[in-house]
């Protein structure tokens, strides 16, 4: 069993340090194409000034992205190869259409778009940055795709012992990934808004680069506080609709371990007991779970034993039971984080409207440490998701230590988890690295990489 | 049935485009440190593929992902089986895409020289290791009843398959060094077909005598018998008509003529293989064959719709952004990046 574990170490591993780097790529890119929008449409430089600005930024973060996503293309095959072939059926064409239908966008726009400025008209270019902006987000929707199959199976028949596509439609139409899919992709838009903000409060605080940054504030806390409701609400109804296709996943949220009474208290903080399957302490709000459920004030909400017994009734022997602390806490950080998005932003827009922003130094200073609220939400929020389906790898047709390698070993499992584990922390070191100097260098100085090219000798051909 | 037969055509074809279109930036990402001797014209250099790597890596990522959906249990095998290889290939690809993004970034010449270093062991390994990978496809490899590789890394490694990996690593190169010398000036281009002419006479070596070893570790031979046909001959005539186009100074030629070497060499291995995937070297009969090793029917129909539907418009932008940003590059003028 050493190689489940370590096999799931490197995915959780490697898959949160690639989202560091997804949603950043998702809303930077809208919000680029967006600034690109209005330099065309008013020809005011400040905004190509912007656009050139967080577009390097965004090239470095995009690359960062892209690798490590062909790391997790490969990874199925290398670590999860069981599972491969017994979804790849269903589980391989999102990811197949991912790469024919966004990848090439995505790589080829942001190349015309980093090496067209010159060579473009402006219309050209900007149309540049919004296919890219496409991509990205085609990208994250065929890839939610092959993951709701995974939180919630559809469209499929177990065939020769495999799950076999026999409805593309119900693949696509999946209900998981109608209330997954939105929720991702306003989080993402909220990280890039989030992140343009609080780059955006450091310069207004060192009062360099007026102009652009109060200009980009303004745009980045009207993104940041509309991604952030809209976030909250469609994570709402996801969790709504995990009342119905994953209990248990919401049982373990709430550390809910018998099915509660009529008019379900919502946990604020408990201490659990995993091993007796009890809280010892809970502080908890009345009739808030309910209304989380159901949008009323009654309503009960299945306990995990009970589910468990009713699993081991369809499934057999077995336990069923996903780890409830990991789940329970990762599920409050994404919550608490969110709400301190969604007032952070509130605050934000207030003193915007006021025309008070200058004053409010302690405020700017929050919203730098606020570029780091999004990071925490959607890792915890992916934690909860992934470790919430477990033992499941598909939930109730593959468990996830059904699915690994025969032929791997643990010594070999440990190259590669040291390895990229080494390489990933050496990237991220410099990546912050470069983000920093980036910032402190500020954007008139654009052109300093050349300045020592310009002092070279041409020879004349 | 005819539905895994285009499958396996177009996942040939996308390796094919792989080999072709990264191959030539793989060889300006190895020629890098040697062709550019100054910070400037190492940027030129970079600048020659600067608009087009990114998007010819997708054409690998294609392939893989094709390889998952059509060809589940090929893609299983492939990446548990060569699992130490394709850690190697990780690393390279990602230590070679964040030297292009990082090297400009900073203008202290160690930081440079590191990640162009970096840039040229990133793109070293890649065709080597597809090299390799590639000869163990047409030797076969230990694969049991289960479609489960049963051998360790140092199974793939034999003198065979290192011939195969030097045979695609010097192929890049000189498809590079040509794709060079179509997109600079002066002393550059001069620089960059004097590398070609060289590389190309140690690539026809190599490349001969993989051809050679091939009769002894592949059934290449009795499979299409003692006449090779068309396809492989074209291959060699292609490669050893490329001395005489640098000679003449026709770049566009002897680019061209590596470009088909380089497809009817994959062409070849692919008609080798057909219709197994992966050969296993323990019992012909625990081949994975584009029918045991491939998704069903209605999964195959679905993607080959959608596939007819996107295609067209990916070939067409790709296309697009090769003419745009066709003009040579001469020193001294602004250089994004």
């Amino acid at each position: 069993m050493l190689n489940v574990l370590l096999a799931r170490w490197q995915f959780g591993i490697t898959t949160v340090y690639h989202f560091l780097f997804v949603p950043l790529t998702i809303g930077l890119s809208v919000l680029i194409a967006l600034m690109e929008t209005m330099y065309v449409r008013t020809g005011d430089e400040t905004y190509k000034r912007m656009a050139k600005f967080w577009g390097k930024m965004f090239l470095v973060n995009f690359a960062l992205g892209v690798v490590t996503g062909i790391m997790q293309e490969f990874q199925f095959g290398m670590n999860w190869s069981a599972y491969s072939r017994f979804v790849g059926d269903v589980f391989g064409p999102p990811l197949a259409i991912e790469a024919l239908a966004a990848f090439f966008l995505e790589s080829t726009f942001i190349a015309v778009w980093l090496f067209g400025w010159d060579r473009l008209s402006k219309r050209v270019h900007l149309l540049a940055i919004w296919l890219t902006a496409l991509g990205v987000s085609i990208s994250a929707l065929w890839i939610l795709t092959a993951n709701a199959f995974m939180q919630e199976p559809r469209g499929y028949v177990i065939h020769n012992g495999r799950a076999e596509m026999n409805n593309f439609w119900a693949l696509l139409g999946n209900p998981q990934l109608w209330v997954e899919f939105p929720h991702v992709w306003f989080g993402a838009l909220s990280t890039g808004a989030f992140f343009i903000t609080g780059v955006s409060a450091w310069y207004l605080l060192k009062k360099r680069h007026l102009e652009e940054f109060t200009r980009s504030f303004k745009i980045g806390i009207l993104v940041a506080l509309a991604s952030t409701v809209l976030t909250i609400v469609l994570g709402h109804s996801q969790a709504q609709h995990l009342m119905t296709s994953q209990p248990m996943k919401m049982a373990a949220s709430e550390a809910q371990w018998n099915t509660s009474q009529e008019h379900a208290p919502w946990s604020v903080f408990a201490i659990i007991d995993e091993e007796h399957h009890r809280n010892t302490y809970n502080v908890q709000i009345p009739y808030l779970l309910s209304i989380l459920a159901y949008n009323h004030t009654y309503g009960k909400v299945e306990g995990i034993n009970q589910l468990q017994e009713q699993y081991v009734r369809t499934y057999g022997p077995g336990n069923y039971i996903p780890p409830v602390w990991v789940t329970y806490w990762s599920f409050r950080v994404m919550v608490l984080a969110g709400l301190l998005m969604l007032l952070l932003a509130l605050y934000g827009l207030y003193l915007m409207l006021k025309n008070r922003l200058s004053q409010h130094s302690a405020f700017l200073r929050a919203m730098i440490g606020a570029i780091f609220l999004p990071y925490i939400a959607h890792t915890s929020g992916w934690i909860m998701t992934e470790m919430g389906r477990q033992p499941w790898v598909v939930l109730g047709l593959l468990r996830t230590a059904d699915g690994v390698s025969p032929t791997v070993t643990p010594p070999m499992i440990w190259t590669t988890l040291l390895g990229f584990g080494i390489l990933y922390l050496v990237l991220g070191i410099i990546d912050v690295y470069l983000f920093v100097r980036f910032i402190r260098q500020g954007p008139d100085l654009e052109e300093d990489t050349s300045e020592m090219d310009a002092k070279l000798p041409h020879p004349v051909t | 049935m005819i539905l895994n037969i285009i499958w396996f055509i177009l996942i040939a074809t996308l390796f094919t485009g792989f080999f072709v279109l990264e191959g030539f930036d793989y060889g300006v990402g190895i020629l890098t440190p040697f062709l550019g001797r100054t910070d400037e014209q190492r940027r030129l250099i970079i600048n020659t593929i600067g608009p087009f790597w990114d998007a010819n890596e997708v054409w690998l990522i294609t392939a893989g992902g094709a390889m998952f959906a059509a060809f589940p249990n090929w893609y299983a095998t492939l990446f548990s089986g060569f699992y130490i290889a394709f850690f190697l290939l990780l690393v390279a690809l990602i230590v070679r895409a964040v030297a292009f993004e990082f090297r400009s970034k900073i203008s202290n010449p160690r930081w440079r020289t590191t990640w162009d270093w970096l840039l040229f062991g990133g793109s070293v390994l890649p065709p080597f290791l597809w090299g390799v990978a590639v000869a163990n496809f047409m030797s076969g490899v230990p694969i049991d009843s289960n479609m489960n590789y049963v051998g360790t890394f140092w199974n793939l490694i034999t003198p065979f398959s290192i011939m195969g990996g030097l045979s695609l690593l010097l192929l890049s190169t000189l498809h590079g060094a040509l794709y060079l010398s179509l997109r600079t000036f002066g002393e550059m281009q001069e620089r960059a077909r004097e590398t070609a002419r060289r590389i190309g006479v140690l690539a026809s070596l190599v490349m001969f005598l993989f051809a050679v070893l091939s009769f002894y570790n592949t059934d290449l031979f009795s499979k299409i018998g003692i006449n090779p046909g068309a396809v492989p001959v074209l291959a060699a005539m292609t490669l050893l008509s490329v001395p005489f186009f640098i000679h003449a100074k026709r770049d566009g030629w002897a680019f061209l003529m590596t470009t088909m070497t380089i497809v009817f060499s994959s062409i070849t291995v692919f008609l080798q293989m057909f219709p197994r995937v992966m050969i296993s070297s323990l019992n012909p009969e625990w081949s994975l064959t584009i029918y045991n090793a491939a998704s069903g029917p209605y999964s195959l129909r679905v993607m080959t719709i959608i596939t007819v539907c996107v295609l067209p418009f990916v070939l067409a932008y790709q296309a697009w952004t090769y003419w745009v940003f066709r003009h040579r590059l001469r020193p001294g003028g602004h250089m994004d990046y």
